[in-house]
């Protein structure tokens, strides 16, 4: 229990740096917008060419050749069943480094990034079994607009998501 | 000016690694009964050059094995010991010792100096029994137990009272004792007199010491031989010694082989480096001058470029092609490495295991030059051990059954190694019994492993031995018989992509055969289509492509689909369907059939179209995705794409899976 408690901090740094503020991407899928640590960002990327895998779920749209090699990306909006599902040039992918793995997430929109103080974010509440707060770090505000804030290793090595063989425990 | 000699290390070890190898082969030739001088001196000048180096390291230990060694050497050199049977041994167990020492020195690890001191005195034991032999050590030699490794020793030190004068400290001769085993010291303070009598140049102390260690009387005596003279010094064995005796000696070599091999495991996480000839360097400079020279004549073509010099364009580009093929080529002929590596052992172990089994067996090994990628050799290296064991086991008869059915006494075990297609193929063959079909058939029904009466044809009843579990070996022993082994040998052999087939005749032997690809980076790949997504099917496997004619093809069960190739029926999978992928055309007449083999099991792989044939280069899927069942890995396409590779042999797993549960619902 002890050792769950110590991985949750460390994923979640708010808790462990106390005072310090932390630099989030934000971006949107439909009309929400969410956060993630930009330090687990790689790269942003237009979507192309995607060769899909087979007996995979929809969400996961395939693989393609980040130079060299090959990474899986993740459609969010259909994962969350958010935003219309389209791909043009606008369509952008964000590339993370989690688990020491690199994968892509397809989101409607990158927005920004801004930088979040330990007061301006608040505890997720429980929502019941509609979506699991699990992966949520927090609610933060930013100019009256609520930002999700989600600890984007936990939700890309979570079980449901079906990307890697070894589920990581913590996410249990 | 100070040099550091560890730079030097690295050399030194792979030298004296090709050194024991030597060592080995010609101890080897030695016990063949071939002594010639060469040979011994052969074998000498390698070790003469690991002491020489080892010393020069500073790596005492090794120097003063290695000097034992040289010295039993030279004698056999000067034709004043014979190359006996024991002799010979003792050596080749020197070697292992060595290399264990080796290992231990490179890993800077300890080594467990049990075995050591125990060949050094078996060595000392038969320059002694040559009395024209000059004493490899020269020190104190001690009563009976000389030669004997005793358990511990009990060591009554008295130094007399000028011993301080001679220059020499009890203390360090304490320490150096320790380095033998655990010391328990016991000091006798009672010759000390007073205070104001006490004389600090003199010695009063006397000592009574238990040393916990295997060491020869020699290796403690030894110690003591500055103090000869200036003490009283008995030393007496703690327990009764073991006795020399080759039985002592198996069970200890035994009990001393675990710690060597977890050793071994330890420097070959450390060493990933590979020796590469000069001229395949040399070949490869070449390429890449060329490749200069081309890329050079491109861009003066582009500088100026007009629509009359479109033929020279072309013609720059072909070479070009053929420059990187020819450099990829050559780089991939860096990591090959000649198979010789893994057959060098095959004859040490053979020898060590007719020892045991009382069997008289003759190894020819050919075709050790051809080469394959150093990942492949160093993962079938153990598989074939484990083929070689059972070939002596259980295919070789004892000498007395040989002789009964009228075949010489000595058998034969062939280890060959050859190229075949994009393949290596390596043969093993032995004149031994053969399978016994009946025996195994018992065995498995014995198991439950197949029903009552199938009738089976030899290939199935072979393909028996490779499950998990099977032994038809009366007597489990420790060479083999409990059946592990072949299914872990049949799946090391599958993970590198590779086949095992088995051809036997009863008491004519038996012959297994590996098949493996030269290389797992790269493989030739058909490159085909189902409804617009492209996919890579690995050559290997593909025996023919068929347009086929609607009368070729038939319903079975309004489901399921054959297809008739020159009289046989072949079932018929459609990409689509295991792939769930929306189909384009649905009748296999419309597209093509391409007949993959795996496991023994032909399958039609229905697909739209074939679009070429490429090298493609294996990337993991699983390093940041997952392990997807029917795909071995993806490539990427010269456009940039990427395309999925098939996993054949899953898939023609896959596609039986249904079809067992079809037959379920049926019965």
């Amino acid at each position: 229990m002890k050792a769950q408690q110590a991985t949750n901090e460390m994923a979640n740094p708010i808790h462990a740096e106390g005072g310090l503020s932390n630099e989030f991407l934000t971006f949107t899928l439909g009309k929400e917008e969410y956060g993630l640590d930009i330090l687990k960002v790689q790269e942003i990327r237009g979507y192309d060419a995607v060769t899909a895998i087979a007996n995979s779920p929809a969400f996961i749209k395939g693989v393609i050749n980040l130079r060299g090699i090959i990474v899986p990306i993740v459609d969010m909006r259909i994962k969350f069943n958010l935003g219309k599902v389209e791909y043009n040039e606008y369509t952008v992918v964000i590339i993370l480094n989690v688990a020491n793995r690199v994968v892509g997430m397809v989101v409607d929109g990158v927005s920004d990034v801004i930088t979040l103080k330990p007061d301006q974010i608040k505890p997720a509440p429980e929502f019941g079994s509609a979506f699991d707060t699990r992966y949520l770090t927090g609610l933060g505000t930013v100019d009256n607009r609520m930002l999700i804030l989600v600890d984007i290793e936990k939700l890309m090595s979570g079980r449901d998501m079906g990307l890697m063989d070894k589920v990581e425990a913590q996410g249990e | 000016m100070s040099i550091n000699l560890a730079q030097f290390h690295q050399t030194f070890f792979e030298e004296s690694f090709e050194g024991l190898d030597t060592m080995e082969a010609g101890l080897l030739s030695l016990s063949e009964g071939r002594a010639d001088a060469d040979t011994i001196n052969t074998i000498f000048r390698a070790t003469h050059s690991i002491k020489g180096g080892s010393a020069t390291f500073g790596f005492s230990a090794v120097a003063k094995f290695t000097h034992v060694m040289e010295t039993l050497l030279d004698e056999m050199r000067g034709e004043r010991i014979a190359p006996s049977e024991t002799t010979v041994n003792v050596l080749l167990r020197s070697v292992d010792c060595l290399r264990a020492m080796l290992e231990a020195v490179k890993s800077n690890t300890t080594f467990d100096e049990a075995l050591q001191h125990e060949l050094y005195s078996e060595m000392q034991h038969i320059l002694d029994a040559n009395p024209d032999a000059p004493a490899a050590v020269s020190g104190i030699k001690g009563g009976g137990t000389k030669s004997a490794a005793a358990s511990g020793w009990t060591i009554g030190f008295r130094p007399h009272a000028h011993l301080l004068r001679t220059g020499n400290d009890p203390l360090r001769l304490l320490r150096e004792l320790g380095t033998l085993g655990k010391l328990n010291v016991k000091a006798d303070v009672s010759g000390l007199p007073p205070f104001a009598e006490m004389n600090p140049e003199n010695c009063y102390l006397r000592w009574e010491i238990s040393l916990r260690a295997a060491a020869p009387h020699q290796a403690v005596a030894e110690i003591f031989n500055w103090v000869d003279g200036d003490c009283d010094l008995d030393i007496r064995a703690n327990a009764e010694p073991s006795v020399s005796t080759p039985v002592s000696i198996s069970t200890e070599t035994a009990q001393a082989a675990p710690p060597v091999k977890a050793e071994r495991s330890v420097a070959a996480e450390s060493a990933a480096s590979i020796r590469v000839s000069t001229d395949k360097v040399d070949a490869l400079v070449n390429m890449v001058g060329e490749l200069v020279i081309t890329q050079s004549m491109l861009s003066q073509l582009g500088e100026d470029f007009s629509m009359e010099r479109i033929l020279k364009l072309r013609d720059g580009l072909a070479q070009l092609e053929r420059n990187t093929r020819e450099l990829q080529e050559s780089v991939m002929r860096i990591r090959m490495m000649p198979i010789s590596h893994c057959f060098s052992r095959i004859p040490r172990m053979v020898h060590d295991l007719c020892h045991k089994l009382g069997k008289k067996v003759e190894v020819r090994l050919s075709g050790e030059q051809t080469e394959l990628d150093k990942t492949v050799l160093e993962k079938i290296g153990d598989p074939l051990v484990h083929l070689v064991r059972n070939s002596l086991d259980h295919g070789i008869e004892k000498p007395e059954a040989r002789a009964a059915t009228g075949k010489s006494e000595i058998g034969t075990l062939c280890l060959n190694a050859f190229h075949k297609g994009g393949n290596i193929v390596i043969e093993i063959s032995d004149d031994g019994a053969g399978l016994n079909k009946d025996k195994i058939l018992a065995k498995a029904k014995e198991r439950g492993l197949i029903k009552g009466d199938e009738p089976l044809g030899d290939e199935k009843i072979y393909e028996l031995i490779f499950l998990p579990g099977f032994s038809t070996a009366e007597v489990v022993s420790d060479v083999s018989g409990r059946g592990v082994g072949m299914d872990v040998v049949r799946r090391n052999i599958k993970s590198l992509n590779g086949k095992i087939e088995i051809e036997s005749q009863a008491s004519k032997g038996t012959t297994i055969r590996i098949r493996l690809p030269l290389t797992l980076a790269i493989l030739d790949g058909m490159s085909i289509a189902v409804n617009g997504q492209m996919f890579i099917i690995p050559l290997t496997f593909i025996a023919e492509s068929l347009q086929p004619k609607p009368e070729d093809i038939q319903g079975i069960a309004g489901r399921e689909r054959v297809v008739r190739v020159r009289g046989d029926y072949v079932p018929v999978i459609a990409l689509y369907e295991l792939f769930n992928i929306p189909p384009r055309i649905t009748q296999p007449e419309q597209g093509i059939l391409v007949l993959v083999e795996a496991e023994g099991r032909k399958i039609a792989l229905f697909i739209d179209e074939i679009m070429g044939q490429h090298q493609v280069v294996l990337k993991s899927l699983e390093s940041n995705y997952r392990k997807v069942d029917g795909i071995a890995g993806a490539t990427i396409m010269g456009d940039g794409t990427v395309a999925v590779i098939l996993d054949v042999a899953a898939l023609v797993r896959l596609s039986r899976e249904p079809r067992a549960a079809l037959q379920r619902e049926a019965a």
